[in-house]
Order: structure tokens, then C-alpha cells, then sequence
């Protein structure tokens, strides 16, 4: 840690992990009350778990990224940070907010836009954060070196925290209403998230591997072009049965198929960058992490996001399991796995000693990356089945559920491996143990044989 | 990568280009709003009827269980054509009755099925809420969804 007020990280890291528990129970709560539907019916009914589920899962991502940039700018832009008053004021308001929408949930008092469901008080709250961080980094970077790594990490937070206006606007009419939640939700993850992403994958890849800047920047500003090219009219994916004119069929088809080709290039530019690098970097679980973080991405939102993009398809899919392994597997290949590759790399360095427990972490990696990809398959049988049965052979919804319920079964089996993963990551991360588990071996070359 | 493609040119049409992609877009959502208000949804009135229902709609968080036009979680059935499903859309009576009757003998308390809660909701505002489904159900989705199973 080269700058001081890099320190303000390590509060968002934690707060972060502590969201990101309640997020990964309430998910096994959901999944359990699919296998057992009589399981907390009367006192916490699936809707309100599932908020908490959904909007634990993004303000502890949103935690993420902040804290990401609390960490990379100083180092970027070569200063401190403005204020770091003002970072734990922002990090303060948003816990509040958090942990006040969530007792509010509990208490039956939420709104009924699909994850903006926030009393609007705390979605005030998250505007006057937002502001605050906005304001406070971008005194630092205006001051300091300014670099492309802080350019598109500054762009993607600015863009998204200016769609978050439209959380505000709920038009009466259902169909304006929708249009305009996806400005917020498509463009948060299928654009400007992606931003942050790529931004926060070349600076860790720039460090890890040791690679010219010049080469990462230019990888840099090729991916987030290909990500908003893509990503913008790509929303039209979102617009074909939801009242919208039929060009979106076409524009959606056509603009959301290229959506894989800026998750390939991120994978691509992860693994050539480690190829060129001749840095031995010591955190071998970040690396892990990194790699892992953008091969994943690739499948959850690349492949299994266009396996049901196109409208022929989305016809019969929309709206079925489908969905759901695809949102799952994409989320956490791109935006919970990288953050935990910051969370990895940065918090050995926050806690000024040598990588730590990299063992546990990274057999953390392989239970939660497993546990999500199992997830993703059952589901994706599941959604297979369900799109013929209901929505070739018209069957009735509840019909077709009770013939998936091994389906359930399975991925709460599933979830079980993720949260023992996720509990094992946090461990590995907040406890220092004195040894490795596996010793490492000596750090030895050898020449190609 | 190839020589040509410098950082700065990179740079620059990655701005450019995004700059063109969201005035493209701006303009086709422009036309979109147009066509869902006086084309798609123009069947039937906006009423004050059907905003209570929409607010009744949001208050108890319907969404994270069912799906509305194919969005919103997969716990439940779709509702956007259930007017249709239930053969009510043509009959404003009936379709707050058969909604009144459905919902008030929730939960079913059977064991193994999905439980729906019981919602506090008064007259009016089941009548909203009728009307409100009846509403989204005139929009012209473009054919979807394929069938009255939903």
C-alpha cells in the first residue's frame, strides 16, 4: 500500500463481505423453499427473501467497486484521496440505507420495481452516496496523473450513477414503466458495469503480470468500445414482448449478439496478458480469481446469454429457468468474481503483510465456481424442459413445476457448495492463519525441456 | 494488435463511437415511448382504476414472485395474460370476482405447493388490481406469449 487513504478500502471490503453473507443465505433460503414450498410461507414469504437475495447481491458489488476505487486511484493518479471523511460518510449512508431497506423488507414496506424495490428515502440515499463518491474521486483523479485504467473507471461510475435517475421515474403506464427500468438495469450491467469491470481487470492484470501499460490501456479502450457498441442498442434484447415496436426484434437480436464479443476479448486480453507477463507475482489466488473471473464472464454472459438472446428463441424462452441460469452464472462470473479478485489482491496489502491463506482461497474459488456452474446446468435443463412443456405443448405453469422439482433439488445442492465457498472465502481473507495450508515450493525457473 | 490501432485512436473511437450509439438509441427510445402510448397499450384507458392496481401491484412486491410480460421473478405463473387464461379479459365484473375469489382463499396451506400469501387489499383495490391486469393484458406484445399457458 503505497498511499494511505487506500486504508478506506478495507472498511468498504469488509462491509462488502458481510453483505455478500446475507446475500449467498438468502439465496439458500429461496432455493430451499423451492424444494420445500411450505418451508417460512406465513412469516417470510418468497418475495420478500428474494429481495433481500437481489439487493444485497447489487449494493454489496456497488461496495465493490467503490472500495476498488478507493484502492486503484491513489495508485493510478499517484495522491492521496481528496477526503477520506467523506469516503466513510459515503460508506456509512449506504450500510444505513442497505441495512434499513432490508428491516424494512422484513417489516412488509417495499416498493414493486424488480430490484428497485427501495423505500425512497434509501434510494435517496444511495443518490446523495453516489454524489459524494463521485465528487470525492473525481477530485482526486482531476488533481493527479490521469491514465485509462482511471478514465473508463471514472466514465462507467459517472454513466452509472447518472441512470440511476431514472429509479425515480415510474411512469403509470406498464409498459413506459418497463422501458424505462431496463435504462436502469440493462445498461447498469450489459454497459456501464462492464466499464468498471474492464477497468478494474487491466489494473489488476497490470500489476499481477507485470505487462507494458501501454499494451493493457490499448486492450483497455478496444474492450469498452466492443462493450457499449454492443451493450447500447443491445437493450433491444430486453424490448421484444413488453409492448415495444417489433424493430427491436432485429436491432435487439442483431446488437446483443455482439454483447459476447467484448466478454471474449476480456477473457482473451486475461490469459495473453499472463502469457506475456514475465512477473512472478506472489498472490497466486488473485490471479486465480482474475482469470477465473473473465472465463466465467465469458460463458455466463457470453454464451449463456446468447443462447437465448435471439428472438426466435427468446419467444419460447423469455421468462423460464432459462433466465435464471443465465442471470446467475453471469453475475457471478462478471462482477462477484472480480470483485473478489480485488478483495484477494488487495487485502494482504491493506493489512500491510504477504498474500495469506491462499490455499483456502483458492479452494474457496473452485467450491463457489463449481457450485454456480452445477447451478447454471440444472437450471438450464430445467428452463429446456419448462420452455417445451409450457411453452410448446401449453401446458399449465404449475404443472410443469411439479415435474421439475429434481431440477430444484439438485441446484439446492448447488447453492450448498456456493455458500460453504463463500463462507470459506470470508474466512480465508478476514483470519490470518499462521501457515499455509500446502507449503508452497521454491520459486524456482527451470528451462523448457 | 495490429499497428495502425494506436491507444489514442482507440480511445477516440471508442468515445465516438459510443457518443453515435446513444444518440441512435435516444432517438429509437423517443419513438418507442410514442408507440407504446398511442399505439400498443391505446386499447384501453389509463384509468384511475388501473393506476390503483398498479400501485396495489407494486405495494405487496408481486413481482418477485411472478412474472409480468415474462419479467419479474419465476416462483409463480405469468400474469400478463391471465385475464385471457381465466376467459375474463372482455368482462370487468367477472375478472375482479374470479381475482377476489383466487385471492382471498390464499394461502392454500397445502402441503408440498407454492403458498401465496394473503394479501390485506380492500374492494377498491382489488378492483384496481383487476383492472390493472386487464389493462396490461390489451397490450400488444407482439404475440407473446405463445400460448394462454403463459
Amino acid at each position: 500500500m503505497k498511499y494511505q487513504s487506500q486504508k478506506v478500502a478495507l472498511a468498504y471490503f469488509v462491509c462488502a463481505m458481510a453483505l455478500f453473507g446475507i446475500q449467498v443465505i438468502g439465496g439458500l433460503l429461496a432455493g430451499w423453499i423451492y424444494v420445500s414450498p411450505n418451508f417460512l410461507s406465513e412469516l417470510l414469504p418468497f418475495n420478500i427473501i428474494r429481495m433481500i437475495h437481489t439487493n444485497a447481491l447489487i449494493v454489496w458489488l456497488l461496495l465493490g467497486f467503490f472500495g476498488a476505487a478507493y484502492f486503484l486511484v491513489p495508485e493510478e493518479s499517484e495522491r492521496e484521496i481528496y477526503s477520506t471523511k467523506l469516503a466513510y460518510i459515503q460508506l456509512a449512508i449506504l450500510m444505513i440505507g442497505t441495512l434499513g431497506a432490508v428491516g424494512s423488507y422484513l417489516v412488509g414496506i417495499h416498493g414493486g420495481r424488480e430490484f428497485l424495490e427501495q423505500p425512497l428515502w434509501v434510494k435517496f440515499g444511495i443518490l446523495v452516496a453516489a454524489l459524494i463518491f463521485l465528487f470525492n474521486i473525481s477530485m482526486t483523479v482531476l488533481a493527479g496523473k490521469k491514465t485509462a485504467i482511471t478514465n473508463v473507471l471514472l466514465m462507467g461510475l459517472w454513466l452509472l450513477s447518472l441512470l440511476w435517475v431514472f429509479a425515480f421515474i415510474n411512469p403509470d403506464n406498464l409498459s413506459l414503466d418497463k422501458m424505462y427500468w431496463w435504462f436502469v438495469v440493462h445498461l447498469w450491467v450489459e454497459a456501464t458495469w462492464e466499464l468498471v469491470m474492464a477497468a478494474i481487470l487491466a489494473f489488476l492484470l497490470l500489476k499481477l503480470t507485470g505487462v507494458d501499460r501501454e499494451v493493457v490501456e490499448k486492450w483497455l479502450y478496444v474492450i469498452v468500445a466492443t462493450a457499449l457498441f454492443s451493450g447500447i442498442l443491445g437493450t433491444g434484447h430486453h424490448f421484444y414482448w413488453i409492448g415495444l415496436p417489433g424493430y427491436w426484434q432485429w436491432v435487439g437480436s442483431i446488437f446483443s449478439t455482439f454483447e459476447v464479443v467484448p466478454f471474449f476479448l476480456m477473457m482473451t486480453f486475461a490469459f495473453v496478458m499472463v502469457w506475456k507477463g514475465r512477473k512472478n507475482h506472489p498472490n497466486k489466488a488473485a490471479l486465480l480469481w482474475s482469470l477465473g473471473s473473465s472465463t466465467v464472464a465469458f460463458f455466463g454472459a457470453g454464451v449463456w446469454g446468447f443462447l437465448h438472446t435471439l428472438h426466435g428463441v427468446n419467444f419460447y424462452s423469455h421468462g423460464t429457468q432459462i433466465t435464471a441460469a443465465h442471470g446467475h452464472l453471469s453475475f457471478y462470473g462478471a462482477y462477484v468474481a472480480l470483485n473478489l479478485a480485488v478483495f484477494t489482491y488487495a487485502m494482504p496489502m491493506l493489512r500491510n503483510r504477504e498474500p495469506y491463506n491462499q490455499v483456502l482461497n483458492m479452494v474457496s474459488f473452485w467450491l463457489m465456481t463449481g457450485g454456480m456452474a452445477f447451478m447454471t446446468f440444472v437450471l438450464t435443463f430445467a428452463g429446456t424442459i419448462q420452455t417445451h412443456m409450457q411453452r410448446v405443448v401449453g401446458d399449465y405453469y404449475m404443472d410443469v413445476q411439479d415435474a421439475l422439482s429434481i431440477f430444484y433439488l439438485m441446484r439446492f445442492g448447488a447453492g450448498i457448495a456456493v455458500v460453504v465457498g463463500a463462507i470459506l472465502f470470508i474466512y480465508s481473507v478476514l483470519v490470518v492463519r499462521k501457515s499455509e495450508v500446502i507449503t508452497p515450493g521454491a520459486a524456482n525457473p527451470v528451462a523448457g525441456e | 494488435m495490429a499497428e495502425f490501432l494506436t491507444k489514442s485512436r482507440a480511445r477516440n473511437i471508442f468515445y465516438g463511437g459510443s457518443l453515435f450509439f446513444v444518440v441512435v438509441f435516444v432517438a429509437m427510445s423517443v419513438h418507442s415511448h410514442k408507440y407504446v402510448v398511442q399505439v400498443s397499450t391505446a386499447g384501453m384507458p389509463l384509468s384511475e382504476e388501473v393506476v390503483l392496481g398498479k400501485h396495489v401491484w407494486e405495494r405487496h412486491s408481486c413481482i418477485n414472485c411472478h412474472t409480468l410480460h415474462g419479467e419479474g421473478a419465476y416462483f409463480a405463473p405469468e400474469l400478463g395474460n391471465v385475464m385471457t387464461r381465466w376467459d375474463v379479459q372482455d368482462d370487468p365484473e367477472a375478472a375482479y370476482e374470479t381475482l377476489e375469489g383466487w385471492m382471498s382463499s390464499q394461502p392454500s396451506g397445502i402441503e408440498g405447493r407454492r403458498q401465496m400469501p394473503y394479501f390485506e387489499i380492500t374492494e377498491e383495490e382489488m378492483r384496481g388490481l383487476a383492472e390493472f391486469l386487464r389493462w396490461a393484458d390489451q397490450t400488444d406484445t407482439q404475440g407473446w406469449p405463445p400460448n394462454d399457458a403463459g
